[in-house]
Order: C-alpha cells, then sequence, then structure tokens
C-alpha cells in the first residue's frame, strides 16, 4: 500500500477497497460491518438517543489523544448527556490527498481502541478523499438506548440543585495550544469517554436533573447556556472550580481563563441538593471522575444567569465565551 | 493593615467622588474578574483607559497589514490579539487568511526568527505592536536582525508610549482623580515618570500588581491620596524605581519617538516609538499611518476610552455592535473596555459622568 | 496588555534561559537582566524584563507599608 493518500483512495475502485480492507475494517471489524451492506440493521429501543458531530483539529495527534480518540468520546458523552446507553457509531471521512497513511492506521486504531472502551460498536462508514494538504476531518453518529423513566434534559434544573463538575478543566485546550504555541509542557488533553459516571451515576439511584458534556467554550459557557434553558440563576464559587496549577500558569502565560478553555472528558451534573454528596461520591469513584467538584447551586428563577463569587470576595456576572478565545500576550 | 480593612475602607469611603481610571489591559480584565466594581464605595469609580496596544491601533494600520499579507511573499506574524481587528473595512487578518494570505500566531515575537531561517524565500513581517513592556522584546528582535544580518524579517510597527497619552487626556479634560499606573509597563520605565503629570495635575498614581488583592490595595492606596500629585509603588516586587534601564537602552539604540496615532484620539505627540532612520530598511512601511476611519459614525470608542463615556452608554453598544460584529476597536480584543464590560455584565452602580 | 508571568530560571545558556511556570516552559531571552538558575523572573512574550526581589516576602505586607496606614 502507497504512504500517502492519493486521488484514487477516493475513486471506488480497488484503492478505495483495499484502503477499506486495510485500514478500517480491520481495526472497526465486527458483524454488522462485515456484511458490508448499504446500511446496517441493528437491533433497537423504544426510545433512542441520536447526535452528530464532525471533528477538526491541528494537529491531528496531541499529547494525551487524537482526532480518532476524540471524535469517539465527542459522541458517546453526547449520548451519555440524556442517559442514554451508548449503542452504535457511524464515522465517515474526509481525507485529503496526501495524508500520511501510517497516521490515518493510528487514528484507526485509536477510535477502535475508544470505541471498545466505550461498549460501542461502529457500525457503518464512509470515505471521501478532496484536494488539500493532508488534513483529515471526521464526522460522526451516534446512537443510544434511553432506559424507560429516564429523563435528563438541560431544562430540569430546578432552584436548590448542587452543581458538579466532573474533574479539572483546561486541559485538553492547553495540550492543543502548546503544540502551536511553544510552550514546553505535558499537560494532557482529557478526551474521555464518560460511560462509567453516568452508568454509576444511574445506577446509584441519584435523581440526575441535568448532565451536559463541556466541550468548546469551557465551564463557563456551558453552564450559562444551562442557565438559559432552565430559566435560573446559577451561582458558582471561584476557589471551588478545579484546575490544576500547571494549567493556570500555561492559561497565565497567554492571558486566557480555564473557565473558557474547551475540554473534551468532562460533564456538569446538576442534581437535588441532598443528593449532592452521594452522587460527588460516586463521580469521584468512577473512572475519569476523581478530582470532581461541587461548584455551586441553582438559586433561583430567572431569565438565565450566571454569577460567580471571586476569591476576593466580589461577584462576577459570566455570559458564554465571546469571540474566538485567541491567546493574547501584548 | 490587612486585606480585610483595606475592603472594608473601600466599601464604606464617604470622601470626595473619585474616579480612578486604569490604562493597562490587564487590569481591566482583572477588575472584571475578580468581581471588584461591586466592591466598591458609591463614591469610587473604575473607569478603563487606553490600556489595550489593539485596541489603539489605527485602522491605516490594519489595512497596511492587510495589504502586505495580499502578497503571496510575505507571511504575516503575530499575537492573537490583533486576528480580528478590523481595518476601515470588516476585513481582518482572519479573514484575510480565508482568502488564502499567510498569518503565524506566536507566542514570541523572537519565534519568528525560527520560521525565516525555514522558509528564506518568504519575507516575515512581524505586527509589532504595543506598549513599553513589549517595545524591549522588538528591539531583541531587531538586534538579532541586525547582528546576524537576517535579510528577511522586517516590522509594521505601531509602537506606544504611556506617560505622554496619560497627559495628553488629562490636558483634554478627561474626568479623572487618580491612575492605576500599568504594572507591566512601569517593569521597563520604573515609577518616576509619572511623577510630573502627577505634580502637574495634583492627580495620585498607584502601580499596581495584577492579583486581586493587588489591585484592591493599590485603590485603596490611591484613594487616600485623593488631591495629591504624588506615586506610590504598590507592585514593589517586581517594579523598580528605574525600572529596567538595560531595557530602555537597547530601545534607544533601534527607536526613535514618533508622534504615533491612536485609534479614536488622533496624533498625540511624542506617544509612540519608530525605527531609527538607519534600522528603516528593517520597516515594512509604518510611517504615516495615522488616519483613523470609523467603521460605524456612531461609535464613541473615544469617548470611551478617554473616560468620558461608559461603554454601556455607547448607543451601538451589544445591540449593533458585538464580539462577534465589532463596531469599533474596543470591543474587539478580551482586554478591550466595551468587551470587557459586555462579557462581564458589567453594569456601575453610579456614575460621575 | 502585557501578559506577564513570573517564572523560575531552570537553566541559562547563550542569551536565552529555560523558565518554569509550575511545569510548563518557555526559552526566554535574557538580555536585560543578569540572572542564575533558580532565580524568580518576570516573563513576557518569551522575554525576561526583570529579576524578582525574594520570592518569600511577604507581597502583601510591603503594599500595606506603602498605603502608610
Amino acid at each position: 500500500m502507497e504512504d500517502k493518500i492519493l486521488m484514487a483512495h477516493g475513486s471506488g475502485g480497488s484503492a478505495t477497497g483495499e484502503l477499506i480492507d486495510e485500514i478500517f475494517d480491520r481495526e472497526f471489524s465486527n458483524k454488522t460491518l462485515d456484511e458490508m451492506e448499504d446500511s446496517a440493521v441493528v437491533p433497537g429501543a423504544g426510545k433512542i438517543a441520536m447526535t452528530t458531530d464532525s471533528f477538526v483539529v491541528t494537529p491531528p495527534e496531541f499529547r494525551g489523544g487524537d482526532i480518532g480518540r476524540l471524535c469517539v468520546c465527542g459522541t458517546v458523552n453526547d449520548l451519555l448527556m440524556r442517559g442514554a446507553v451508548p449503542k452504535y457509531l457511524t464515522c465517515g471521512f474526509i481525507l485529503e490527498e496526501g495524508l500520511d497513511i501510517a497516521l490515518l492506521k493510528r487514528v484507526v486504531k485509536s477510535m477502535a481502541v475508544t470505541a471498545k472502551e466505550a461498549g460501542v460498536d461502529i457500525v457503518a462508514g464512509d470515505t471521501k478523499v478532496v484536494n488539500g494538504n493532508g488534513e483529515l476531518y471526521i464526522n460522526t453518529a451516534g446512537v443510544g438506548f434511553v432506559p424507560d423513566g429516564t429523563d435528563i434534559a438541560a431544562g430540569n434544573a430546578e432552584v436548590g440543585d448542587a452543581i458538579i463538575v466532573s474533574g479539572n478543566v483546561g486541559d485538553h485546550h492547553a495540550a492543543i495550544l502548546s503544540e502551536r504555541m511553544n510552550i514546553a509542557t505535558d499537560i494532557q488533553s482529557d478526551n474521555a469517554p464518560l460511560v462509567d459516571i453516568v452508568r454509576n451515576l444511574i445506577d446509584g439511584g441519584i435523581d440526575i436533573h441535568t448532565l451536559r458534556d463541556v466541550t468548546r467554550g469551557g465551564l463557563a459557557t456551558v453552564l450559562k447556556e444551562l442557565s438559559g434553558q432552565s430559566h435560573k440563576t446559577f451561582v458558582i464559587e471561584e476557589n471551588k472550580i478545579p484546575v490544576t496549577k500547571k494549567v493556570a500558569d500555561f492559561a497565565g502565560l497567554l492571558g486566557l481563563d480555564p473557565l473558557y478553555m474547551g475540554n473534551e472528558g468532562k460533564l456538569v451534573a446538576i442534581v437535588p441538593a441532598e443528593e449532592a454528596e452521594h452522587a460527588l461520591d460516586i463521580i469521584r469513584h468512577s473512572e475519569y471522575g476523581e478530582n470532581a467538584t461541587i461548584i455551586g447551586k441553582v438559586t433561583e428563577e430567572s431569565d438565565g444567569r450566571l454569577i460567580e463569587t471571586t476569591e476576593l470576595g466580589g461577584e462576577r456576572e459570566l455570559d458564554i465565551l465571546q469571540g474566538e478565545g485567541l491567546p493574547r500576550i501584548c | 493593615m490587612d486585606l480585610e480593612e483595606v475592603k472594608e475602607g473601600l466599601k464604606k469611603y464617604d470622601g470626595p467622588e473619585m474616579n480612578i481610571m486604569e490604562v493597562c489591559g490587564s487590569h481591566t480584565g482583572s477588575i472584571a474578574k475578580n468581581g471588584i466594581p461591586g466592591m466598591l464605595s458609591d463614591k469610587i469609580h473604575l473607569l478603563s483607559g487606553p490600556g489595550c496596544p489593539v485596541c489603539v491601533t489605527p485602522s491605516s494600520y490594519v489595512d497596511k497589514l492587510l495589504d502586505l499579507a495580499k502578497d503571496p511573499h510575505n507571511c504575516i506574524v503575530t499575537f492573537g490579539d490583533l486576528i480580528r481587528v478590523p481595518g476601515s473595512t470588516k476585513n481582518n487578518l482572519s479573514s484575510a487568511r480565508g482568502e488564502g494570505a499567510r498569518v503565524e500566531m506566536v507566542y514570541s515575537p523572537m519565534d519568528t526568527l525560527d520560521l525565516a531561517a525555514k522558509d528564506p524565500d518568504t519575507t516575515f513581517i512581524f505586527a509589532a505592536v504595543g506598549f513599553e513592556t513589549t517595545t524591549p522584546v522588538y528591539a531583541l528582535l531587531v538586534d538579532e536582525i541586525v547582528r546576524n544580518n537576517i535579510k528577511n524579517i522586517k516590522l509594521l510597527t505601531a509602537i506606544k508610549t504611556m506617560p505622554e497619552v496619560i497627559r495628553y487626556l488629562m490636558e483634554s479634560g478627561a474626568p479623572i482623580d487618580g491612575f492605576i499606573a500599568p504594572g507591566h509597563v512601569s517593569v521597563v520605565t520604573g515609577t518616576h515618570i509619572y511623577e510630573p503629570i502627577a505634580q502637574d495635575f495634583s492627580i495620585p498614581f498607584g502601580v499596581a500588581g495584577f492579583k486581586g488583592p493587588e489591585l484592591l490595595a493599590a485603590i485603596y492606596g490611591i484613594v487616600r491620596e485623593y488631591g495629591h500629585g504624588i506615586v506610590r509603588n504598590f507592585y514593589p516586587s517586581v517594579v523598580k524605581e528605574d525600572g529596567n534601564p538595560e531595557a530602555r537602552a537597547l530601545i534607544d539604540k533601534y527607536f526613535e519617538k514618533y508622534d504615533a496615532a491612536w485609534r479614536g484620539m488622533g496624533q498625540v505627540k511624542g506617544s509612540g516609538k519608530i525605527l531609527r532612520e538607519e534600522y528603516r530598511y528593517l520597516d515594512a512601511g509604518s510611517l504615516g499611518l495615522d488616519a483613523d476611519r470609523k467603521a460605524n459614525p456612531a461609535c464613541c470608542c473615544d469617548k470611551v476610552l478617554m473616560g468620558k463615556m461608559r461603554p454601556y452608554d455607547c448607543p451601538l453598544y451589544g445591540k449593533v455592535c458585538t464580539p462577534m460584529n465589532p463596531q469599533g476597536a474596543c470591543m474587539v480584543s478580551t482586554e478591550g473596555s466595551c468587551f470587557s464590560y459586555l462579557a462581564n455584565h458589567r453594569v456601575d452602580k453610579s456614575s460621575k459622568l | 496588555m502585557c501578559v506577564a508571568l513570573p517564572g523560575k530560571v531552570i537553566e541559562v545558556r547563550d542569551r536565552k534561559a529555560t523558565v518554569d511556570f509550575n511545569g510548563n516552559r518557555v526559552d526566554a531571552r535574557t538580555g536585560f537582566v543578569d540572572i542564575a538558575p533558580g532565580d524568580y523572573v518576570l516573563v513576557h512574550a518569551g522575554c525576561i524584563l526583570q529579576k524578582l526581589t525574594e520570592q518569600d516576602a511577604d507581597e502583601m505586607n510591603e503594599i500595606f507599608t506603602e498605603i502608610g496606614a
């Protein structure tokens, strides 16, 4: 096989067949996919959750992960946030001519490993080749089964509820940016499937009102959106927000605020106050949840406000991320 | 005395009403981040001055940068701050990149040396925007270029200096009773440069650090000096009275005074730096970039920068003018006055303006 | 304006130093200040602008003294 992706790999002819056999099917092989039908026919459930996401990241491999792990985690986590059990994934690859095939192989392998970890099957896929500079983009769709009686939604937060974040914020953004900005660090991306946390919360009988994965835009953006969807005021405490010193200093070097830095393996859980300590304990004992913290509460009805009480003793009202969150220096 | 006493003193202050201006975008950011406005008495008002270098860069500078970016032999090298700043049209470096221009975002101007060494056929143009803090870094870059006779790096400069513009604000009748002097500018300049202004206008200056307690203490120190032409250093661990003379010497070797243009304010005498004539061959065309065209004639950035208007009193604020669709420079950078007020829903309880 | 952070000098060579910020390392130019490994310095845009006085000094106390209350 060649070293680089050629236009011929998208022709539908023998080169495409070779690509599918040697790269995709080798890693993703399962009974449904191996049938090589035009669509996958799989068992279903009463209520299903569906989601789709597209992944574009530079560089495609970074400390702690790669675009393959990222796309599986992103899709699986979206399903989990409605209380669904993730079941099936599809993936569409857009490959630019000149893409290093060794890189593609590593990404595909990483997807397979992460899918296995998350307990999902990749049941359908597609590949196209376009002109370009050797980059790759992945679109995924996911299906999950929603157990009867599950009602976890963005608008369900109640006054008095506790707000929990499942771990340290800002790591993914810092890991990606450090590679672009010549800052030597070993900060790892947090990209992870949050299956264990969600399953344990549900199995533990927690009356979860809301779950949301904390991705682009960071913790503040996600909380502000949830406050709007539930028409409530959320109050969080600055000194409770979990950020490592390393990420805080990285953010400081580039004039960034960890509250607005992206993550790929963190969730916010909103639960009744009386269940908060129990829920926290469950999350801390789940995979990827060891640094979970209760960071604030839902205080009153409003048109959706997010207030942070600062360590200094002041108050700051937060909004969603404005602009692009570019580093500033001068 | 401790921090609690400072907090109580600021909350209960009942002396003459006082407008205190910060002229450093990082102070603007830190004041919002720490929730300081709500911790002050109704008689103490904080104003955001021209402390964001990106915000005060005139539109003709960005236009020139966009013009240079069109040449396929050029690559523009910049800090992240500048990428979204519009010129006289809506275009910015981000849209230029979309049209195929090469734009590299770096942490340090020194990173340009590596870029230039790897690609000798391209001319790398550093968008050298900034105040006294950043100018030494540009001087070091020029020093490397000159020493090693590097042919493919140039600078497009919009370098500003603080004391001249602070004096200009006071002479223009800005309603200011005290300044939070910029901490990192003072690291280079020292504290003495503010003394003539403090004395001429009988207003206190407090050089401040950036952590919440440091800023709060500095504000308290400034309030206590109401009406006194005095400079106090509330950031002594970092700022020395004479600043960093070595840095200033290298700046003087390569740069000379220039009547820089400030967005919304026009040219201010001696308020900038430009490469000396013997090194002007390294300049990508910075001379005469004074023209400044408002993207929207109703934009009040000039009044905001001079402390004569609160951001939210501008008719465009938050309606036509938002961070995604900025009409003026104060809404572009995260440390711009309008951006900071909007992103933090900042409304000051009362206003002396 | 002017994002700058204090860090610890790890290594000095030629006109550059490696400065550590809680595990993030930056190559910074020395040019303007005499420094040695172990010093705390203020770094802006990849350039050391100043050596900090004693790290253990009680900074807030110095400020309160300056306020003169």
